[in-house]
């Protein structure tokens, strides 16, 4: 099913919103959806929540021999799936662009950037490594699938815990939890895209596009930071023309939002491991709210009221102000001709009906007539209004 | 890092350039009788060849053609024998299909396509070897191919690669200072407006940095659309000396 084409009263009222710096949620140009991230009973298991847009993230490993070109490194493996589930526009088993473009540059800011250490997931060089595999399923699309896919993945990478494992001369030993303590993945630093949308040729800039943002954007300019202020992937998509400028404040905007998100994702894993540690309840069952209706269940979005009354009032004086007045038939003298607007049918009139129309005229302020003959020119005053129909009525 | 020193105490690179030399730019326009244009192009041992049909009638289903403008159609392959190890898929992998893409939207931004609704401009673009800053040869190529099928532009796009290392930007990066897993970035430059079309950068980089190296990337695609301008009007003469009679 392909998704419906957004009508162009909605394009254009989306559009005139984002000029004049409103969003349909009421939040500022620079500002995220709240983010809320909880974690599943397994290690490795998170859902991501930003807005609407929900993505599922599970982490996995097993023992594979390695590549290669390098032996003693252990495999990272990223997949992220658009289900149909998601979004109506999402067909099954298809490369469409957004889903190479997505795991893409969920690769390059996780992989590339270096961020896991791949050398402590060798067990025995050059026979077996762990391979870490990075599933991201997305559940339910409002935009800004990028950013929240890469909050899942570091938030499940950071939370997993793979076996311990034994080397006796040629045996390797894989303990189950129960036996030893599963270890965590060392990771150096946590890489976030933050996704900036351009609009109107790159004239206006929103941070965490919802969708209907995204389907009137022009381009799309993703930043993968740390918090220690280092970039870890730019990339620029959708044809845009950007300036050096742009770029560079986006990567200050950036570096902000991703402390911040940092800041979140580590309070969300302390806060995991201190209820696991009390023996408390986890999960992803222990931590949905208790409601039964969920899909009709709206968020508040606070409304900026602060100049209504002023504005409505401004609509309501504009309206009642008579628009252009259109000038009404004015019958110049007889004989006379009148190039584009044609002389007025007088067959069948009477010479005293004919002079009604012209009477009115007469009647309305403001109207200056200059008839295009070449004969007289009729000049239709306020003053002279009177003077001037007695001469054509003469002639 | 493979300990490799990528730059030298006298500020030489491992092939013996200065920090900001390009390597060797060699360009040839129409190259092929049957496409609408055509161009080939050598970047140091980097060496791509780009073929331009259209613009003409959208091929396939109509759902997909425009109206308001002109769709393009871009396709990246790799030879098999560009790589030091043999290529299995030249096309339809997640990396080509990416390069594929990111080609289509670079040349969006610089094709005039609202002169051609309805229609189709294809692009194939094909490596022939590979070392280093493959998507900038595929770029400069398409772009020549697209000013010899005499398809409107709003300027060259030139595309160069720039690197990072010991607080020096380095310009236009070779397979080895690529691979070694420092920074790099490609930019595909509109050199007259100083647009950016497309910006790539892997790895990490201070963000103090990014201003100094985005700005020797652009130094570089200027040296490059000269070089291109180059190629371009020898092209010319060279016809119009043949059809002159």
């Amino acid at each position: 099913m392909r998704d419906t084409p957004l009508s162009n009263c909605e394009r254009r009222f989306l559009l005139k919103a984002i000029e004049e710096k409103k969003r349909l949620d009421g939040r500022q140009t620079y500002d995220y959806r709240n983010i809320k991230i909880t974690f599943g009973t397994d290690y490795g298991c998170c859902i991501v929540e930003l807005g609407r847009t929900r993505v599922l993230c599970q982490v996995s490993c097993e023992l594979v021999p390695p590549k290669d070109s390098r032996p003693t490194e252990g495999i990272m493996f990223f997949n992220l799936e658009l289900s149909p589930m998601a979004s109506p526009a999402f067909e099954p088993n298809r490369q469409s662009e957004l889903l190479v473009m997505l795991n893409r540059q969920l690769e390059r800011c996780l992989r590339n950037s270096k961020c896991i250490d791949t050398e402590s997931l060798c067990v025995v060089s050059g026979e077996k490594v762990w391979q870490i595999r990075v599933d991201v399923h997305v559940l339910n699309h409002d935009g800004n699938l990028m950013d929240a896919a890469s909050i899942a993945a570091i938030s499940a990478l950071s939370h997993f815990r793979r076996p311990d494992v034994a080397i006796q001369g040629r045996d390797i030993t894989v303990f189950s939890p129960e036996e030893r303590d599963p270890i965590p993945l060392s990771i150096y630093h946590m890489p976030i895209c933050v996704s900036f949308a351009f609009f109107l040729q790159g004239s206006y800039l929103l941070v965490d596009p919802c969708e209907q943002e995204e389907r009137v954007k022009d381009g799309l300019l993703v930043i993968a930071m740390n918090k220690h202020r280092e970039i870890c992937s730019i990339q620029s998509s959708g044809g845009i023309m950007l300036l050096k400028d742009q770029v560079l404040r986006c990567s200050k905007i950036a570096s902000v939002k991703v402390s911040e998100i940092t800041e979140l994702i580590n309070k969300a894993l302390e806060n995991d491991k201190k209820i696991r540690k009390e023996g408390g309840k986890f999960g992803f069952a222990e931590s949905m709210p208790k409601e039964r209706i969920t899909t009709l269940k709206r968020e508040e979005a606070p409304v900026e009221m602060a100049d209504v009354k002023e504005t409505a009032n401004e609509i309501v004086n504009r309206t009642e102000t008579p628009t252009e007045v259109v000038s009404s038939p004015v019958l110049v003298a007889m004989g006379t001709a009148q190039v584009g607007e044609g002389i007025v049918n007088s067959w069948g009139l009477d010479e005293d009906e004919e002079d009604e129309p012209q009477t009115e005229d007469t009647k309305t302020d403001d109207v200056m007539v200059i008839s295009d003959s070449e004969e007289e020119e009729v000049v239709i005053l306020n003053e002279e209004a009177q003077k001037s129909t007695k001469l054509s009525k003469r002639k | 890092m493979a300990g490799l020193e990528l730059l030298s105490d006298q500020g030489y690179r491992l092939d013996g350039r200065k920090a900001t030399e390009l390597r060797k730019v060699q360009a040839r326009t129409s190259v092929f009788a049957q496409a609408d244009g055509s161009a080939y192009l050598e970047q140091g041992n980097t060496k791509a060849l780009a073929v331009v049909y259209g613009p003409h009638e959208t091929r396939g289903s109509r759902s997909k053609s425009l109206h308001d403008r002109a769709v393009i159609n871009c396709q990246f392959s790799m030879a098999t024998f560009s790589t030091a190890e043999r290529k299995r898929r030249p096309h339809g992998d997640r990396k080509s299909s990416e390069m594929s893409l990111h080609l289509k939207q670079t040349f969006e931004a610089a094709v005039l396509t609202e002169l051609y609704p309805r229609s189709q401009i294809d692009i194939y673009v094909k490596i022939l070897q590979a070392d280093g800053g493959n998507y900038s040869a595929c770029v400069n190529a398409a772009t020549l191919a697209l000013v010899d099928a005499g398809i409107p532009m709003r300027d060259y796009v030139c595309a160069c690669t720039a690197g990072f290392v010991e607080d020096t930007p380095l310009a236009d990066l070779c397979h080895a200072e690529e691979s070694g897993g420092g920074t790099s970035l490609a930019l595909a430059l509109l050199p007259r407006s100083g647009n950016i079309a497309l910006l790539q950068m892997d790895a990490r980089l201070h963000q103090d940095h990014l201003d100094a190296l985005i700005e020797a990337a652009m130094t570089a695609c200027k040296g490059l659309s000269k070089v291109l301008d180059d190629v371009v009007r020898q092209h010319l003469e060279e016809v119009s000396v043949l059809t002159r009679d």
